[in-house]
C-alpha cells in the first residue's frame, strides 16, 4: 500500500490553488510601505544606521557618467561656460503641492511609536544555548501577529554580537549600463544583498566582498546617475545684478532623499535639489485673484544661519480652476526584468488604481509598455472603466529585456490619437531608470521630445525603486517635455502625487514660466540663489519665448529663496572694489529688487510678463521659517560652505518651531528625516 | 520547496534597512505563508488574508529574529502562532476544526478525476484534528520532524505520533472507500 502520505503531498502539490497575483501584489506593496514607515521613524541612533555613516562619494560614482550628462544637459553647460557673463543656474524641480483633498494615510503617522524597540541592545550573546532558544522561541509563540514586537525587546538585535559589517554599499551592484539595460532583478537583489550582510556571511561571500568592503560606498556599485551642479555662488550686485531662472514642479530629490536616509545612508550630494526639497512642502499662499493663472508673492526675512543677511522669499501660487479639464493620459510602462520588484511593477500598479479612483468619465486612459511585452496593452478607454483597466494592469508583468520598440512614438501616437480640443493629452513614463524607449541616441530622444512638446503633449516620468535609477535623465526628460519628475518610493508618495496633486500634476495652467529679479546695487551688496542649480537661464533668454522653461500646474505652488547682504552689513563676504566704483550713485529706491516674471498659457507661443518690486520692508511669507529650515536641511547635505557653522541642529529647531498645522504629517517626517541625516552624519 | 539558507541573510539585511533585501524577504514569505495557511485550511481567501496580517507585520517582526535560529523555523512559528490567533479571534476557527476546504467549490470540475481527488483530498483533511493538520501541513512542505517540533513547540516524538496518526487515519479513510465500492 502506497504511504497516504504521499498521495496527500502529491494532490497538494498539484491541486492547490496558486496566490492570486493582484492579491500577491497588494499585500507586498503594503508590507513596503510599512517597512518604509517603519524604516523611517527607527532608524536613529541604531547600531545599523551608524555603522553605515561614510559618505558617498557622487563625485567619483558620476565621473563615468559624465559624458553622457553632457549631452543631455546642455543647459548645464551652457550655464557653466557662460558663467562669468551671468546668470544664474539652475535647476531644478518641484513641487506639487495644493491642499491635499481626502484623507491621506499620514506618511508620517508611525513616528510615535518610534523607538519601541529600537533601543540598541548591544547583546552580550554569541552563541545561543538551546534552553535560550526554546525560551525566546516561547516568547515569540505567545506574539500575537498583530502585535507590535515591545515584548522582544532584549532579544532584538542579538545579531549585533556579530562583528559589525563595514559599510559596504547597500547599493545593488547590478552591472547595467543606460543602453545595456539590467537583466534581472536576481542579479540586482542579489548584489544588494550579499554586499549589505557582509559582516554575518560565510568565508565565500566574504571573500567575493572584499574589495567592497576595503572601498566602502564603492562608487562603481550602481548605475544611479545624478545631474552634476555646483551650488550657485555668491554674486556680487555691482558686477552681477540680474539673476535668471526657470521654475519647474518636479518632487523627485525629496523622496530620494527620503529613501536614502531610510536606508541608513546620507544622500548622494547631487540628488539633493534645495528648491525640489522645498516645492516638496506646501505654504500658506493667497490664491490668484480674478483670473489670473498664478499669484506672486515676495517676503523678506532674516537669514537664520547668518547674522547680518536676510532672506528673499519668492512664492508663486498656482490657480486652481474649479473645474479640471477633460485629460488623456498615456501610460508608457517599463516592463523590463528589473522592475520585477515589489517596490517597481507592483507599487506602479498600486498607485495607478489609487489614481484611476480620481478620474472621471470625461478622461481616458491608455497604457503602452516597452520592453519584454510590447506596444500597446491599453487601448484609449474611458476612466471610468475600471474592469477593463485594471485587467489590462494585471496582465502586465515584468520579463525580458529592453526591447527595441518605438515605446515612445506609440505612446505619443496614442495620445495624438486620443486628443480633442480643450483636452488635455500627457505620456506618463514610469521606469526605474531603463530609458531604452526606442531612440537610443540621448541627443535624439531629447528632440524628439521637443518636437512632440510643441503638438501640445506632455511629458512626465514616474521613477521607481533604486539601484538603476537615472535621476538626471528623468529630469531632463520631464523638463524638456514640460513635465514633473516624481520619485514614487511608497504608497503614500504615490497617493501625495497622483491622488492629492493630481490635478496639479497634470493639469497644465503656465508654460515656460521664467523668473528673473534685478537687485539694487544700492541696497543689495551680494545675493545668492539657493537651489536651482540645473534650471539657469541666461539673462537674455528671459525674453526670448523661444527657450523653454518649466510648467506650472493647477494648484501648484513654487518657492524661490535668495540670501541677500544688504549693503554696509557686516556679513559681507567680499571687500568693495578700490578702484572701481562699487558703490553706485545712491537713488531713493527702497526696493531691494524687482521679480519679472514671464509665462505662456498653455497653448500660446507669446509670453506674458509681471512685474512687482521687492521692497525693503516685506513682511516674511507664511512659514518662511519652515522653508528656510528646509532650505538649511538641503545646503547641509550638500555641504554648502555658505552657512557658516550653521547645524543640523539648528535647522531641526527651527523646522520644530515652524512645523504648524501639518494635517499629513509631510513635516513631521521631514523632521524625523532630519533627525536621522544629524544621526548618520555624526 | 526549501527555503533558500540565505533568506537568513535577507532578513538581516532587511532588519538593518535594506528596502531591496525586504523586497525580496517578503516576496517569499508571502508565498510561504499562503502556501502553508492553504495547506491548513483548504481556504484561498483565509489563506489570503493571513498572508496578507502577516506579510504587513514583517516589518515590525523582523527584530524578533535573531540570526542563531533558522530563518524559516522562525518564520513557520510566527505563521503557525499567527494562524492560531487569528482563528482563535475569529469564528473562523469553529469552521476550521470542522471542516476543511472550500477552495474546490469555487472551481469547474474540469475533470472527473481531479474532482475525485480533490474530493478525497477534502475528505481526508477534514477528518483530522488541527493538531494533525498543523503538523502535516509543515511536514508535507518539507519540514523535518525535528524543525516541527521546535517550530509546534512539542517534542519530536510527538511529531512523530502524529505524523503515523495522520497516515492511520488516511489509510483507515481509504480502506472505507474501498469497501463502498466493494458494496456497491
Amino acid at each position: 500500500m502506497t504511504d497516504p502520505l504521499d498521495d496527500l503531498k502529491d494532490i497538494f502539490d498539484e491541486e492547490l490553488p496558486k496566490p492570486r497575483a493582484d492579491h500577491r501584489a497588494e499585500t507586498l506593496t503594503r508590507a513596503m510601505a510599512r517597512f518604509d514607515e517603519k524604516n523611517s521613524t527607527v532608524r536613529q541612533g541604531t547600531e545599523a544606521a551608524l555603522r553605515q555613516t561614510s559618505e558617498r562619494s557622487p563625485m567619483g560614482r558620476l565621473k563615468g557618467v559624465l559624458t553622457m550628462m553632457m549631452n543631455w544637459n546642455t543647459r548645464t553647460i551652457l550655464t557653466a561656460t557662460t558663467a562669468l557673463a551671468a546668470v544664474t543656474l539652475v535647476a531644478v524641480l518641484p513641487v506639487l503641492n495644493m491642499a491635499p483633498r481626502g484623507s491621506v494615510p499620514a506618511s508620517g503617522g508611525g513616528v510615535l511609536e518610534m523607538m519601541s524597540s529600537e533601543v540598541p541592545s548591544p547583546s552580550m550573546r554569541t552563541t545561543a544555548s538551546s534552553d535560550v532558544l526554546a525560551d525566546s522561541d516561547f516568547d515569540v509563540v505567545d506574539d500575537g501577529v498583530a502585535a507590535e514586537a515591545a515584548p522582544l525587546i532584549a532579544m532584538d538585535r542579538v545579531i549585533a554580537s556579530a562583528p559589525p559589517a563595514p559599510a559596504a554599499s547597500p547599493r545593488p551592484s547590478a552591472t547595467s549600463s543606460r543602453k545595456a539595460p539590467t537583466g534581472g532583478s536576481g542579479a540586482l537583489l542579489g548584489g544588494g544583498l550579499t554586499s549589505h550582510s557582509a559582516g554575518n556571511m560565510g568565508a565565500t561571500q566574504q571573500i567575493m566582498l572584499q574589495p567592497q568592503l576595503d572601498a566602502p560606498q564603492a562608487t562603481t556599485q550602481d548605475t544611479e546617475a545624478f545631474p552634476e551642479a555646483e551650488a550657485n555662488p555668491l554674486k556680487v550686485t555691482t558686477e552681477d545684478p540680474v539673476s535668471t531662472f526657470s521654475i519647474d514642479v518636479d518632487t523627485a530629490s525629496w523622496s530620494i532623499l527620503r529613501n536614502s536616509l531610510n536606508r541608513g545612508m546620507l544622500p548622494p550630494k547631487d540628488s539633493v535639489r534645495i528648491e525640489e526639497m522645498v516645492n516638496y512642502f506646501s505654504y500658506d499662499y493667497p490664491a490668484p485673484a480674478d483670473s489670473a493663472p498664478f499669484a506672486t508673492h515676495v517676503g523678506v526675512t532674516d537669514s537664520p544661519w547668518r547674522d547680518g543677511t536676510q532672506i528673499v522669499q519668492i512664492g508663486l501660487q498656482g490657480a486652481l480652476p474649479a473645474e479640471r479639464p477633460p485629460m488623456n493620459l498615456v501610460f508608457l510602462i517599463d516592463t523590463s526584468g528589473s522592475m520585477g520588484q515589489a517596490n517597481k511593477l507592483p507599487l506602479l500598479k498600486q498607485s495607478f488604481r489609487l489614481m484611476l479612483g480620481q478620474l472621471t468619465e470625461a478622461d481616458s486612459v491608455a497604457i503602452v509598455t516597452y520592453a519584454g511585452s510590447a506596444g500597446q496593452v491599453l487601448e484609449p478607454t474611458q476612466a471610468t472603466d475600471r474592469a477593463t483597466i485594471l485587467a489590462a494592469l494585471d496582465r502586465l508583468s515584468a520579463g525580458g529585456s529592453t526591447a527595441g520598440h518605438a515605446g515612445l512614438q506609440q505612446a505619443y501616437d496614442t495620445a495624438k490619437q486620443m486628443s480633442e480640443d480643450g483636452e488635455v493629452s500627457r505620456v506618463i513614463l514610469a521606469t526605474d531608470g531603463d530609458f531604452n524607449v526606442g531612440i537610443s541616441d540621448p541627443d535624439g530622444l531629447k528632440d524628439y521630445i521637443a518636437r512632440e512638446r510643441e503638438s501640445g503633449t506632455y511629458l512626465s516620468v514616474l521613477g521607481f525603486g533604486r539601484g538603476n535609477l537615472d535621476d538626471a535623465t528623468m529630469q531632463a526628460l520631464a523638463q524638456t517635455g514640460n513635465g514633473m519628475a516624481a520619485y514614487i518610493d511608497t504608497l503614500a508618495e504615490a497617493q501625495k502625487v497622483l491622488v492629492d496633486q493630481l490635478t496639479g500634476a497634470l493639469v497644465p495652467i503656465a508654460d515656460d514660466v521664467k523668473i528673473q529679479v534685478e537687485w539694487n546695487p544700492a541696497l543689495v551688496a551680494e545675493y545668492r540663489l539657493i537651489g536651482y542649480e540645473t534650471r539657469a537661464l541666461k539673462r537674455e533668454d528671459f525674453n526670448n519665448d523661444r527657450v523653454d522653461a518649466g510648467e506650472i500646474g493647477a494648484g501648484h505652488q513654487v518657492t524661490a529663496l535668495y540670501e541677500i547682504t544688504p549693503v554696509g552689513s557686516p556679513a559681507r563676504m567680499t571687500d568693495p572694489l578700490r578702484y572701481a566704483s562699487d558703490t553706485p550713485s545712491t537713488t531713493d529706491s527702497e526696493e531691494l529688487g524687482f521679480l519679472r516674471l514671464r509665462y505662456k498659457a498653455p497653448g500660446e507661443d507669446t509670453s506674458q510678463l509681471i512685474e512687482t518690486p521687492i521692497n525693503a520692508d516685506l513682511a516674511p511669507l507664511a512659514q518662511a521659517d519652515w522653508a528656510m529650515a528646509i532650505a538649511g536641511f538641503g545646503q547641509i547635505l550638500r555641504g554648502s560652505d555658505l552657512i557658516g557653522d550653521w547645524s543640523m541642529g539648528d535647522a531641526i529647531a527651527l523646522a520644530q518651531g515652524a512645523r504648524g498645522e501639518d494635517p499629513f504629517g509631510y513635516r513631521q517626517e521631514a523632521i524625523t528625516l532630519m533627525r536621522l541625516a544629524e544621526s548618520l552624519s555624526q | 520547496m526549501r527555503m533558500d539558507v540565505d533568506l537568513e541573510s535577507l532578513a538581516r539585511a532587511a532588519a538593518d534597512g535594506d528596502r531591496q533585501a525586504f523586497a525580496l524577504l517578503v516576496e517569499r514569505v508571502y508565498d510561504r505563508v499562503y502556501a502553508y495557511a492553504v495547506r491548513l485550511t483548504g481556504s484561498c481567501a483565509e489563506a489570503e488574508d493571513l498572508a496578507q496580517d502577516l506579510c504587513t507585520a514583517l516589518p515590525d517582526k523582523l527584530h524578533s529574529f535573531r540570526g542563531e535560529a533558522r530563518l524559516t523555523t522562525w518564520l513557520y512559528r510566527i505563521t503557525v502562532n499567527a494562524a492560531r490567533d487569528r482563528f482563535r479571534r475569529r469564528a473562523t476557527y469553529a469552521r476550521a476544526t470542522e471542516g476543511w476546504g472550500d477552495w474546490e467549490r469555487a472551481r469547474q470540475a474540469d475533470q472527473a478525476e481531479q474532482q475525485a481527488r480533490r474530493d478525497w483530498l477534502t475528505q481526508a483533511m477534514g477528518t483530522l484534528s488541527v493538531e494533525l493538520r498543523e503538523t502535516l501541513a509543515l511536514v508535507l512542505d518539507g519540514v523535518s520532524h525535528a524543525e516541527a517540533a521546535q517550530v509546534l513547540d512539542v517534542s519530536e516524538g510527538t511529531i512523530s505520533w502524529r505524523i503515523s496518526e495522520a497516515k492511520k487515519r488516511l489509510r483507515a479513510l481509504k480502506a472505507e472507500e474501498a469497501n463502498a465500492e466493494v458494496d456497491e
